[in-house]
């Protein structure tokens, strides 16, 4: 199945405060905080594209931009693997394709 | 219906105004009712389409009436958990374009005065009635005091304007509560009737003007059309601001924070002070047009008898019976008691030897008169405050030992 | 529409402190909002006073910004004159809980139908750290330098026990199950109760010991569990996550219609009005 393919993590500097939320909880290790207390993404080649560094944002600064993938379905595969709490639940699969791919945009 | 008529009533025909006694007076409009119930016809007649309200002695039977009324014409009625959550209810409704209401009486007023405060500075249209009791706490729940004139003005927190307007009898009590509504519109802001327990549960005669009759002021909504930018705390060269519902195309913000022209949170020194004056002036620079009043037996009058609501029927009934024994004693009524009409009372009582303020308290509107009189030392208070009515008798007592003439 | 589309932008940075779980919960709400497809112009939101409350300033909705506790009261007006506006009332612990308990438990009674969020960061925030009705004993707050000795309320208990048709409890931790869980809630017909378990790190963290934001998001996915889960069974000292009750009650504001229909009804058909209050009675009222 194919990924969503990473295009930009988009970093709103002006309103990231520098958590570190992301950071933490990142599973590639993707992002650090940088000498003025705002997130870089310093490893974008390791990004797996699950977003949730942008939906735990609390400040709305981040947002992973990736390009469309081939298949369709290739989005829930990928956000499903990450958040081990809703991987049984119905959540994952009540998102719909399209939503999933609105929320990259 | 019954054919009675308020014999008993003290009201001469200035009570009532000529376009009310008309002679195409259809049957079904005249009723004997309650002075509560009075109310409820001028809610209905002003468009009342929301009410939220509490069980209160003496105001319950406007929640009992509307409780009734407002679903057979579409409108909503709520009881809700206490006064409080009636008074954010209404607000939440009159943003929706709705005309709302909330009726209470002492206890509930204290808390009503929170939301009420909201009212004033998100500037919502809501009409409060508040039928008077003995106070404070839950004081004399089924007896009469006119108590809460101050509380009326300043119960809640904060610099603000307020309008207050009572009355004396059921066809006054109709007007002022179409007034209510559309002094509330005119002007975004909460309206008080200060009616009191007497008012409230006496029955009389009411005869309910034909649509068309009373002017109704019905809500100022924007002109400003979808995707322009729409700023609902921006007022107009009037100082009006026109309105958005909740639901139409204009999302705005609505907080009891001080906020800039779109409704969000502001602290900036600047945006704080125009507020205030904005909220103040709006309601003090128009005192004149807001002023309602009426005049008994006042022409020349030595002795000026100034009252409202139920005392004012005390005063009438004791001017008339001094004027037929050749004493020049006049009443002036108040029908708005805030904001105070002091120029109005200021210049009626210029002339006047003394001038006696009747009501049930221990002087709340008394201070007022003394205030804005030429001569202070000249008021008196004549007041009851054992939550009975005060009689003509009361007052003539204290008029005898004015004049010298001894009890 | 993007994430952005549903907020007001000139308004952020928002206020929240860094790492705030507020600012988290808004994530979640947005995308919740903006996965079901929702007009804006048909949703109000009503907050209270509080950290939690100042969520309604930043969405690009109709937003009612009332005060301390009140937020239901005010949302049930708005809605019962507006039925077809969706109401969404995003709360903190202590406006839903304390000031606001009676209008909560009430709201829920009448089962009309809103969506209440409880932003549950087990402290007064914006007051500088006091202990809240849901922090529970053996806290450090402001107010409680020897610890609370107070117990916390259940909210998930309390709800159901209110009468609420729609009761769920979510972290901030878990964003996917808490978009989830405020889809269902928002399409649900009736009175819907969300308590979303946030973090305080400035306040609340820093007092108990519960390091900073990361580390106390660390805390939400390790003292919770699933409902129904292995974890859960295993281990009942957990804070069960999911949702509790889902079931279909009459609405207040569909039984509020069926009363006008009736009321009209009666009225056109011309029945005598029956007197309101018998003179009689009153007559000890009227004046002397």
């Amino acid at each position: 199945m194919a990924r969503l393919k990473l295009k930009e993590h988009l970093i709103n500097r002006d309103w990231c405060k520098g958590c570190g939320i992301c950071v933490h909880f990142c599973p590639k290790k993707v992002l650090e905080i940088d000498s003025q207390e705002k997130v870089v993404a310093v490893r974008p080649e390791d990004c797996i594209c699950c977003k949730l560094c942008e939906l735990r944002c609390p400040d709305l600064a981040i947002e992973v931009v990736t390009e469309q993938p081939d298949q369709d379905d290739a989005g829930k595969d990928s956000i499903t693997t990450n958040e081990d709490a809703t991987k049984t639940s119905e959540a994952s699969t009540t998102v719909s394709k399209e939503s999933i791919n609105t929320a990259g945009r | 219906m019954t054919d009675n008529i308020n014999s008993n009533s003290v009201n001469d025909n200035n009570g009532i105004k000529p376009n009310n006694i008309n002679n195409g007076i259809k049957a079904n409009n005249i009723k004997f009712i309650q002075g509560n119930e009075a109310c409820v016809e001028g809610a209905l007649y002003a468009g009342v389409d929301f009410f939220a309200g509490y069980p209160i002695t003496p105001s319950t039977e406007i929640a009992e009436l509307l409780s009734k009324k407002l679903p057979e014409k579409g409108g909503k009625f709520i009881q809700m958990e206490d006064e409080i959550a009636s008074m954010c209810a209404i607000i939440g409704a009159s943003l929706t374009g709705h005309k709302v209401m909330t009726a209470t009486s002492g206890p509930g007023f204290s808390l009503k005065q929170e939301a009420l405060g909201y009212a004033c500075m998100a500037e919502i249209p809501c009409v409060i009635v508040n039928v008077q009791r003995g106070g404070p706490s839950t004081g004399n729940p089924t007896h009469v005091s006119q108590g809460d004139i101050n509380q009326a003005r300043w119960g809640t927190h904060g610099d603000h304007a307020i309008i207050a307007l009572t009355a004396s009898n059921h066809q006054d009590v109709f007007e002022v509560t179409v007034d209510a509504f559309n002094l509330a519109e005119t002007y975004r802001t909460p309206v008080i009737l200060l009616f009191d327990e007497v008012v409230g549960h006496m029955r009389e005669k009411l005869i309910i003007p034909e649509k068309g009759e009373l002017p109704i002021v019905d809500r100022l909504r924007t002109s400003v059309r979808k995707g322009v930018d729409y700023h609902p705390y921006l007022p107009r060269e009037d100082g009006r601001l026109p309105m958005s519902d909740f639901g139409a195309e204009h999302r705005y913000n609505v907080t009891g924070l001080f906020h800039d022209m779109w409704g969000f949170p502001s602290n900036n020194p600047q945006v704080v002070r125009e507020l205030l004056h904005h909220l103040v002036d709006k309601i003090e620079n128009n005192v004149h047009t807001i002023t309602r009043y009426k005049e008994h037996y006042l022409e020349g009058a030595d002795y000026i008898l100034i009252s409202y609501g139920s005392s004012a029927r005390s005063a009438i009934h004791m001017a008339k019976n001094r004027r037929e024994r050749g004493e020049k004693v006049g009443v002036l009524e108040l029908q708005s008691i805030w904001p105070f009409p002091e120029v109005m009372v200021r210049e009626k009582c210029a002339n006047a030897k003394a001038v006696i303020v009747v009501e049930m308290n221990m002087g709340q509107v008394m201070r007022e008169v003394k205030a804005c009189v030429d001569n202070p030392s000249k008021v008196f208070l004549a007041n009851r405050i054992d939550n009975k009515l005060i009689n003509p008798t009361n007052i003539k007592t204290l008029l005898r030992i004015i004049q010298g003439r001894g009890v | 529409m993007a994430i952005k589309d549903y907020i007001r932008q000139r308004y952020f940075p928002q206020m929240w402190c860094p790492g705030c779980g507020h600012g988290i919960i808004l994530n979640s709400l947005l995308r919740a909002v903006d996965e079901l497809g929702l007009d804006k112009n048909g949703i109000v939101m009503t907050s209270g006073i509080g950290c939690s409350a100042r969520i309604s300033g930043y969405v690009d909705f109709h937003s009612l910004h009332t005060l301390h506790g009140r937020a239901l009261a005010f949302a049930t007006g708005v809605k019962l004159s507006k039925p077809e506006l969706r109401l969404i009332v995003p709360m903190g612990d202590g406006d839903a809980l304390a000031i606001g308990g009676n209008h909560f438990i009430h709201a829920a009674r009448r089962n009309i139908d809103i969506t209440a969020i409880v932003m549950n960061n087990r402290i007064y925030g914006m007051t500088g750290g006091q202990y809240s009705p849901l922090s529970g004993p053996g806290k450090k707050a402001t107010t409680a330098p020897y610890t609370t000795i107070d117990n916390q309320f259940d909210v998930v208990d309390l709800s159901i026990a209110a009468g609420a048709s729609f009761v769920a409890r979510s972290t901030a931790y878990h964003v996917l199950e808490c978009i989830d869980i405020l889809k269902k809630a928002i399409q649900h017909k009736g009175f819907s109760v969300v308590e979303i378990l946030s973090q305080c790190p400035t306040h609340y963290g820093r007092k108990n010991k519960e390091g900073d934001a990361a580390q106390m998001l660390e805390v939400q996915k390790n003292t919770t569990a699933k409902l129904g889960s292995k974890a859960l069974e295993n281990d009942p000292t957990l804070i069960p996550r999911g949702i509790f009750v889902d079931i279909d009650a009459p609405e207040y504001c569909e039984e509020y219609d069926k009363i006008v229909q009736r009321a009209m009804k009666a009225s056109q058909s011309g029945k005598p009005e029956e007197p309101l209050v018998n003179p009689l009675i009153q007559q000890s009222c009227v004046t002397q």
